[in-house]
């Protein structure tokens, strides 16, 4: 008698069953079909995350220059929000249906994607690319091979508000901590929030660590933590101590334990562009993140203003090494020669050249760097040509495990739950579980 | 659910005869072999039944194994292995990974606030939902707007609502600390999601909200199946409103209660898009659950085996508390119902 209902159960289920998986078969089956199937007709897939105009339609336009180049081809672009995209890719590695060009961020990840054998080797294909762009390719080369080309490669800096910064009486920006503590003071004597940061994702809380580690150790033991996955030199603990002294003058924005990065007005890159704090370190891709999230599609405008991370009184790191990555187009193993090709005029003189005056990014194509039209970026690209070495964030350098471990360490030491030795011993252990 | 309350009314009320009636053939015959006084079937015929069942159930069955059964036994053999994602899987560990989510603090974290969800969600939900099922049993002006004003959050889906919260409670510039600036009360400077010790009862808060409906749905439903001569007997017996809903009401309800308790405490386990959209975790993982954890160590940190022990962990939890309650706690609602389920039938 009970069993009458289960089966009376089972058989609903069985029709929905029946009927979802009618309702599936009739849209699955025209997909595959154009997949180079023929020899002429080919789709090649694109995912990026410039999903917010301009940089959104300037790449539509590229794509329909590209075919209307090459009759036949198909470029399908998916424009993501950046995290919805990592998150998506990681997905489609492991269910082997990754795109056939996709955003590679190199470091660790790149290391892992090549050793699975996810990422086609670009070394021979693309060889006057890469020619072209020189040593910018360097972090996305496995065992002396190339598997991506990077596009944009720039720097992590401070944006700034110029008419907040002036309102509160600043005329320069601060070079020394000193001038940025008494910056921060004076912006809080005006009413205004000194500095945004997103700890809610946690990485941009991590630039700062990043930075301080980077101002505080020699290269020689950074390069040495890179590749041997060591912390023990004391100067990582004294990255912690610099960041708990700047964390204790409060210059963050109400709520920044739980502000996300970049997505909508309340985050801490909306913050800064809709004029609510006067300062974030962020990334280079700060003003195009900021146009998507004002109104006017402006951002700050003309009020943007940039300057490096200041350096540490008795630090052994280069005082002008600039943290920073970049972003590569990789291409899947198993994609259509195509999307070589397609990846190829990406990196062109034109492509490069609109990406320049679009503001999307920091060209790696040097004749196009001249059409960074934008003043604040065209300072940083002067800090980046400028410094001794770009240290690749180190999240990406580590590989996610390892990096993932560090960034939620330090977002703790932001919401004062955890010491300076603790990212230390927190790095440390997860390093040698990957070994 | 309004089955299993008509029948505690049926049992409990005299007038109901509970003598199951011979079966009759049509209906009935659908059960196996066995089932009525009417003997064994020729075997021919059996077959046939037999064929007819495997015929409807496979398609569920198939797809029961597909998404449950096999993603069940996949996550059991990935948390032996130390795997990133992608690639064989060659790292054997054995219980290594158990090990490390075990001894993990975020891991015990998170176990806590999910048994602190589960607790606070029934110690909140079960008066305030009762008393307004019980208030909204009364026939009154606005009955089905109130009815539909309570039910809505429920409607809503999660991301959204979890959206909308989170805009609300934005230090600051959210409209819940404007509201409080209005009346002279400031809110935590870091906002209720940001601030490590409120985080935690704010989600909780949030989940009350939502769930809220869900609970008044069900107990509504109960109520109405409560039959009016009941009442009405009571009335004349003398008994006020009150003593009506407690004497008579609320233990009728009973099995409604703990059915939804048991759907509350599983979805309380297993909590994790409300609390990933209002603070991932976070701040200092005040928040996490069980669930964001194993999120976390596997999609953001690509430490696979790790997030298939934990899921593992998850599942041998929900399993356990599953089962013990309903071994103890349900058992007594269960039972009854065949011979209930087999009146319904012959009827």
């Amino acid at each position: 008698m009970k069993r009458t209902a289960v089966l009376r159960t089972l058989a609903v289920g069985a029709s929905i069953a029946l009927l979802a998986s009618a309702c599936s078969s009739g849209s699955g089956g025209s997909d595959d079909s154009s997949d180079g199937a023929s020899g002429d007709a080919v789709t090649v897939t694109w995912w990026h995350n410039s999903n917010t105009a301009p940089g959104k339609d300037y790449y539509e336009q590229v794509a329909k220059d590209f075919e209307a180049d090459n009759p036949g081809v198909k470029i399908e672009i998916s424009a993501m929000q950046h995290e919805d995209m990592v998150t998506k890719l990681d997905a489609a590695f492991q269910g082997g249906d990754a795109p056939d060009i996709y955003m590679e961020r190199g470091g660790g990840e790149l290391a892992d994607h090549v050793e699975a054998g996810l990422t086609k080797d670009l070394s021979e294909s693309s060889k006057e690319t890469i020619d072209k762009l020189g040593g910018s390719v360097a972090g996305w080369q496995v065992d002396g091979k190339t598997y991506g080309l990077p596009f944009s490669l720039g720097v992590v800096g401070f944006w700034y508000n110029k008419a907040l910064f002036a309102q509160a009486g600043i005329t320069e920006p601060p070079a020394t901590w000193d001038d940025f503590n008494a910056d921060v003071e004076k912006l809080k004597a005006a009413g205004i929030e000194p500095v945004s940061v997103g700890a809610g994702d946690k990485w941009p809380a991590a630039h700062y660590w990043y930075y301080f580690a980077m101002r505080e150790c020699s290269q020689d033991v950074l390069a040495d933590a890179v590749k041997s996955l060591d912390f023990s030199d004391p100067c990582f603990v004294k990255a912690g101590e610099d960041l708990e002294a700047l964390i204790k003058t409060e210059p963050f924005n109400a709520g920044f334990l739980a502000t996300p990065a970049q997505e909508g007005p309340t985050s801490a890159s909306g913050l800064l562009a809709t004029r609510k704090v006067a300062m974030e370190m962020q990334g280079h891709w700060e003003p195009g993140v900021m146009q998507g999230l004002t109104e006017d599609k402006k951002g700050l405008g003309e009020d943007t203003g940039w300057f490096p991370f200041p350096p540490v009184d008795g630090g052994k790191g280069a005082p002008t090494a600039a943290l920073g990555g970049g972003d590569a187009w990789a291409v899947s193993e198993d994609a259509p020669d195509a999307a070589v090709d397609f990846v190829n005029y990406l990196l062109s003189d034109e492509v490069q050249k609109g990406f320049a005056e679009n503001s999307m990014g920091l060209p790696t194509n040097a004749s196009a760097s001249q059409y960074v039209a934008d003043p604040a970026l065209a300072e940083l690209l002067k800090v980046r040509d400028a410094a001794p070495y770009v240290q690749l964030y180190f999240d990406t350098a580590f590989g996610q495990s390892v990096g993932g471990a560090m960034n939620d360490e330090i977002a703790l030491l932001f919401a004062g739950q955890a010491s300076p030795q603790d990212i230390v011993d927190a790095t440390q252990d997860a390093a040698d579980a990957e070994k | 659910m309004p089955d299993r309350t008509a029948e505690v009314a049926d049992r409990d009320a005299p007038s109901a005869s509970s003598t199951p009636s011979v079966p009759s053939a049509g209906r009935t015959s659908v059960r196996p072999a066995g089932g009525g006084p009417g003997g064994r079937r020729r075997t021919g015929s059996q077959w046939r039944k037999r064929l007819e069942i495997l015929f409807f159930t496979a398609p569920a069955l198939i797809l029961f194994t597909l998404f449950v059964v096999w993603p069940i036994i996949k996550a059991v053999q990935f948390s032996f292995y130390r795997w990133k994602g992608f690639g064989p899987l060659v790292d054997f560990v054995g219980l290594k990974n158990y090990v490390s989510v075990l001894q993990n603090d975020v891991f015990i974290g998170a176990l806590e606030h999910n048994l602190i969800v589960v607790v606070m969600s029934i110690v909140l939900q079960l008066p305030l939902g009762l008393a307004i099922a019980l208030l909204l049993n009364r026939r009154m002006r606005g009955q089905g707007t109130l009815r539909t004003i309570i039910f809505v959050p429920y409607v809503l889906a999660e991301v959204i609502a979890g959206v909308v919260w989170f805009q609300l409670l934005q230090p600051q510039y959210g409209v819940i600390d404007t509201l409080l600036g209005a009346v002279g009360l400031h809110g935590p400077e870091q906002g209720f999601l940001g601030t490590p010790k409120y985080a935690l009862m704010t989600v909780i808060v949030v989940l009350t909200w939502k769930y809220l409906g869900l609970a008044v749905l069900l107990f509504l439903a109960g109520l109405q199946s409560v039959p009016d001569e009941l009442y009405e007997a009571a009335q004349i017996d003398g008994a006020g409103w009150w003593e009506t809903q407690r004497r008579i009401a609320i233990p009728l309800l009973g099995p409604t209660i703990r059915t939804w308790a048991f759907l509350s405490m599983i979805g309380s386990l297993q909590l994790f898009d409300m609390v990933w959209i209002l603070t991932g975790g976070g701040p200092a993982n005040a928040t996490t659950t069980m669930a964001t954890f194993l999120v976390t160590e596997g999609t953001k940190r690509h430490n696979f085996g790790i997030a298939s022990a934990a899921s593992v962990i998850l599942f041998v939890v929900a399993l356990v508390l599953a089962l013990t309650y309903q071994r103890f706690v349900l058992r007594r609602d269960l039972q009854p119902s065949r011979t209930h389920k087999a009146k319904k039938v012959t009827r």
